[in-house]
């Protein structure tokens, strides 16, 4: 129905890509030359400071504990989702997808709660030399719960699509249930996996809100590059800020292209 | 067979168990693991909000939810996210229409570029957004520290829902069904109305309430743009940080149990559009 009237056709085009152009591309190509401007030695110098770099290092530290464990954690509750006969799915379901609609700075103070000096089981830890708030613990915990839901949410509606008549051939012919999930179903559904793993790993290095709130904010100790990049902003070092915010930027480019890859490799397979 | 014997005993008429198991657990234990990481991880700290809200019972809960700085930063917040997903509704379908039905060259790539919300950390979209939309504009358009600056935060980490929702149901929207209705003489704006809207409606909801929920609680990206000015673009997750800020942790939670209520009752919309989605189809 749009190939009879081309001035519809091209209003939609122009305002949808308009619009798109405003809210997206624009602000990036702003980021870029702002972040520029001094030349890249400049850039270099403010992402090489060792707070900065001691950013980074806790941003990927968080990654590396919250993404192996969210990713385990997906597979198993994908699987119960789809092939476990239990009752209460629907509560799982529900339960999965709380860090999606609850709002960062909520994710943190419940931490608090729990965690902190005040809180359930604060005074328990501190006793036993353990500071989960205010720390590196208080923020891999923040990062695990907004991450929490990518790889299940990717592998169960490829679970679904699969079927299991793979695995109840693997079972038939005698495979234990260890080879039938190594050699069947994780084969299956690796590309999902990937893509959620993809996803975790973003949302892990990006969080800002649930992570600013647990960690205290002190720079070159809890201090994450998100949180970097706002301490830098408003201590009017905008080279730092700028400069941190296009690392990110470019990461989460980097995320957009794996996601395309992981995409065109599951079409072709 | 590869299989050294021992890992694989071929024993002939064995019975295959029924269901799929993780190696050495069983349905229950793995439910067990499944179960107590999501409470351990979601529950737990969602028990303790609530339980803290009502620490000074339900009066107490009351006067923080009713003080007029709470009232204001949780009217905003609503309205923000009525407008914007308002906008997204009908912004994000004509995004998605285009990428579907129209072709033009780089279309691939703005494909691609609609995730960029969701991949960009937010602390960092509401740096580009200040670049852009704040005093130094190079647009020359100002709105920082407005409500303005609120919608269009709001608008840019939101955007991924209504297209990504919609998207699929237009890619398997049946053309016939158009052709046949114009060859009947129908207009466009009712094939629009009588055809496709009903088709889409469905992942617009879906989109919208997702669009809501994310909109409610969202934190890091307004956290620069929006200036957080109590009254006026204060926002109800930055109203709860302030009072984690000032110690006062039962009003945060208190307004905390008030915004995990509207989120959680979006979901069960979710829920609830999903399935009409899939009866509908049948």
């Amino acid at each position: 129905m749009s190939d009879s009237r081309p001035y519809t056709r091209w209003a939609l085009r122009y305002a949808a890509l308009g619009y798109l152009f405003m809210l997206l591309l624009l602000p990036i190509a702003v980021i870029l030359v702002n972040t520029f401007e001094d030349g890249i030695g400049a850039v270099i110098e403010a992402i090489t400071t060792p707070d900065a770099l001691a950013a980074l290092r806790l941003s990927l530290l968080t990654v590396i504990i919250a993404v192996p464990l969210n990713t385990v954690f997906g597979i198993a509750c994908a699987l119960l989702m789809v092939r476990g006969k239990i009752r209460g799915k629907s509560v799982i379901n529900a339960l999965l997808d709380v860090p999606f609609a609850v709002s960062p700075v909520v994710i943190g103070l419940a931490l608090i709660l729990v965690y902190g000096s005040g809180g359930w089981f604060g005074a328990d830890l501190a006793a036993i030399g353990i500071q989960v708030i205010f720390s590196t613990p208080g923020i891999v915990m923040a990062v695990i719960f907004v991450s929490l839901p990518f790889v299940a949410r990717e592998v169960i509606p490829v679970l679904e699509e699969i079927g299991d008549d793979q695995e109840k051939a693997a079972e038939t012919l005698g495979a234990s249930s260890w080879q039938t999930l190594r050699r069947i179903t994780l084969p299956s559904i690796r590309w999902g996996v990937s893509y959620g793993v993809v996803l975790t790993t973003a949302r892990a290095l990006g969080e800002f809100g649930a992570v600013s709130i647990v960690s205290g904010r002190i720079s070159g100790q809890t201090e994450t590059l998100p949180l970097f990049v706002q301490k830098q902003f408003e201590t009017f070092n905008s080279v730092g800020a700028y400069s941190a915010a296009v690392v990110l930027a470019v990461l989460a480019l980097a995320t957009l292209l794996a996601m395309n890859l992981l995409r065109r490799k599951e079409q072709s397979d | 067979m590869s299989q050294p014997a021992d890992e694989m005993p071929a024993v002939a008429g064995r019975r295959p168990r029924t269901g799929f198991r993780l190696p050495g657990a069983g349905d229950s234990l793995q439910k067990g693991l499944v179960v107590t990481y999501l409470g351990l991880i979601v529950l737990m700290p969602l028990a303790a909000i609530v339980s803290k809200s009502f620490d000074d019972g339900l009066s107490g809960f009351w006067t923080a939810v009713s003080s007029p700085q709470a009232v204001a930063a949780l009217e905003l917040t609503v309205i923000a996210s009525l407008i914007v997903v308002v906008i997204n509704a009908v912004m994000g379908t004509m995004i998605a229409w285009v990428l579907v039905r129209d072709d033009f060259p780089g279309k691939a790539i703005v494909n691609s570029v609609i995730d960029l919300p969701f991949a960009l950390p937010t602390i960092v979209a509401s740096l580009t957004l200040l670049a852009v939309y704040g005093k130094d504009s190079p647009v020359g358009i100002n709105i920082a520290f407005t409500q303005a600056a609120v919608v269009v935060a709001l608008l840019f980490v939101t955007l991924p829902f209504v297209v990504r929702a919609v998207q699929p149901l237009l890619l398997t929207l049946d053309r016939d069904m158009e052709s046949a209705a114009e060859s009947l003489g129908a207009g466009r704006t009712r094939i629009f109305w009588k055809i496709v809207f009903p088709n889409l409606a469905p992942g617009i909801g879906t989109g919208v309430a997702l669009a809501f929920a994310r909109a409610l609680g969202e934190f890091g990206s307004l956290i620069l743009i929006s200036g957080n000015v109590p009254y006026l673009t204060e926002v109800a997750s930055v109203f709860i940080r302030g009072q984690i800020e000032s110690d006062n942790l039962t009003a945060a939670s208190a307004v905390s149990v008030v915004l995990l209520a509207i989120s959680l009752l979006l979901l069960a919309c979710v829920m609830l559009i999903q399935r009409w989605g899939l009866r509908h189809e049948r």
